[in-house]
């Protein structure tokens, strides 16, 4: 099952990448440096959807105490940090050519900068709990937080500071762009999306066997 | 006993304790003593500079003395060995949470007045028409970093490097409440009127109430062993 789930990331990687290159157009203005955007998009929007899953994880592990819970919520926040984190290096690389730097201090880079390391953050408490019962709280207890911190970022930030092209995918009114670049996109997210879940597949395999070897 | 009454018992309790030794309210003005150095020798004495980020400065002198107060929440109990009594409270463990909270604030408060006063003093701020908007917003920011810090505190209590750990987790958290709050003091300072700053204020009330809630709710779990 999941060595399947494996090969079906692999495939649509694959296939993404094919897309990617050969299918999608060629931008007028940006040039072939914007066939990043096929890596980038995706690496986001799949943390995005690893970090939810953690909220989720950490709510249900505080109600049922299912160590599985808590499992998939250490997975998640693994595979979320390291998907946002390389997201973070695809935009650097994008923004570099394209708006003359790595780095700069726009709201929704901000945004993504902040839930880098809060969630980095996440991760340093587990590494420094011993105690597996305990770290499962703990972390349970700074996932929610951090979940409903999410908003507020946004806001902050959104206030304090608005040069990031507008979201293009999820959008009010749909995405307008054209079918050529439509379908690579979404090939890709999938394949990002098939990833994450082989990842945590993977990784909650090799906790609980750690689990097991430690009772 | 009422709710209220053990959520008071623990107030009185650290008051008392800290009435006696002073422990960290003497460290704690001393601290934002040398802050003051410190920002005035890494600023330097360019009058308009400085007033460009004072507002930045106060809210980081804020926050500096509030990673040291909070940070040290429950090591009292830890220290004396009375983790054990905190734990074996009876009934909702959330009242121990409010008394530490109401303790934190009243803490966090007393510098930052001492630090707000040194400001006026040695960077030559008029405070004037501001003053009454720079509390509100001084009292909601304070009430957001203390409301995570102190269940933070509790959290990284019993954690090797909690030194470390705890400015690392309560920071990223708290980005919001930092951008608010210095935000609006930036425009009181100007002499805007706190209607002005309408948004933010909105924003830490916001941040307050979830974390508040958030910390009420859940501080049971981190208390239970």
């Amino acid at each position: 099952m999941v060595r399947a789930l494996g090969w079906l990331a692999a495939a649509s990687l694959a296939a993404g990448l094919v897309m990617a290159f050969a299918v999608a157009p060629r931008e007028v203005t940006q040039g072939q440096v914007q066939r990043i955007m096929y890596v980038h998009v995706p690496l986001i929007l799949a943390s995005y959807l690893a970090f939810a899953v953690l909220a989720v994880a950490s709510l249900v592990y505080l109600v049922r105490r299912d160590e599985a819970a808590d499992r998939v919520a250490h997975a998640s926040g693994e595979v979320g940090v390291m998907f946002v984190g390389l997201g973070i290096a695809t935009g650097s690389i994008w923004g570099k050519p394209t708006w003359g730097t790595w780095w700069t201090w726009d709201a929704r880079l901000t945004s993504v900068a902040i839930l880098f390391v809060m969630y980095l953050g996440y991760l340093l408490l587990r590494g420094t709990l011993d105690d597996r019962e305990r770290a499962a709280r703990y972390c349970a207890v700074l996932g929610i937080v951090a979940a409903l911190d999410i908003p507020l970022v946004h806001f902050s930030v959104y206030w304090w500071r608005t040069l990031h092209q507008p979201p293009s995918l999820m959008k009010p009114g749909g995405f307008t762009g054209s079918a050529s670049i439509l379908w690579p996109l979404l090939i890709n997210l999938l394949a990002f999306v098939l990833l994450y879940a082989y990842f945590v597949a993977r990784r909650v395999r090799l906790l609980r066997a750690e689990a097991e070897a430690a009772a | 006993m009422s709710y209220a009454r053990r959520a008071l018992a623990v107030v009185w309790k650290d008051l008392a304790v800290e009435r006696r030794s002073k422990e960290t309210l003497n460290a704690l003005v001393f601290f934002s003593l040398l802050l003051l150095f410190v920002f005035q020798f890494t600023l330097g004495g360019d009058r308009e500079r400085l007033a460009a980020v004072l507002p930045g400065v106060l809210w980081l002198g804020f926050v500096l003395s509030a990673l040291l107060a909070l940070g040290r929440t429950f090591l009292v109990e830890r220290e004396h060995d009375c983790w054990e009594g905190l734990l074996l409270a009876p009934g909702d463990k959330s009242a121990i949470y409010l008394g530490k909270l109401a303790g934190n604030l009243a803490l966090m408060l007393v510098v930052e007045a001492l630090v707000l006063g040194l400001f006026v003093v040695f960077f030559d701020i008029d405070l004037g028409r501001a003053l009454p908007g720079l509390l509100v917003v001084v009292l909601l920011g304070t009430l957001g970093l203390a409301a995570v810090g102190t269940l933070f505190a509790a959290m990284t209590a019993n954690v090797r490097a909690r030194e470390l750990l705890f400015p690392v987790l309560l920071l990223p958290v708290q980005v919001p409440v930092l951008l608010a709050s210095v935000k609006a003091t930036e425009a009181l300072l100007l002499g805007e009127p706190l209607a002005a700053v309408a948004h933010w204020v909105k924003l830490l009330v916001a941040a307050d109430a979830i974390y508040v809630v958030v910390s009420l709710l859940t501080f049971d779990v981190v208390l239970e062993g």
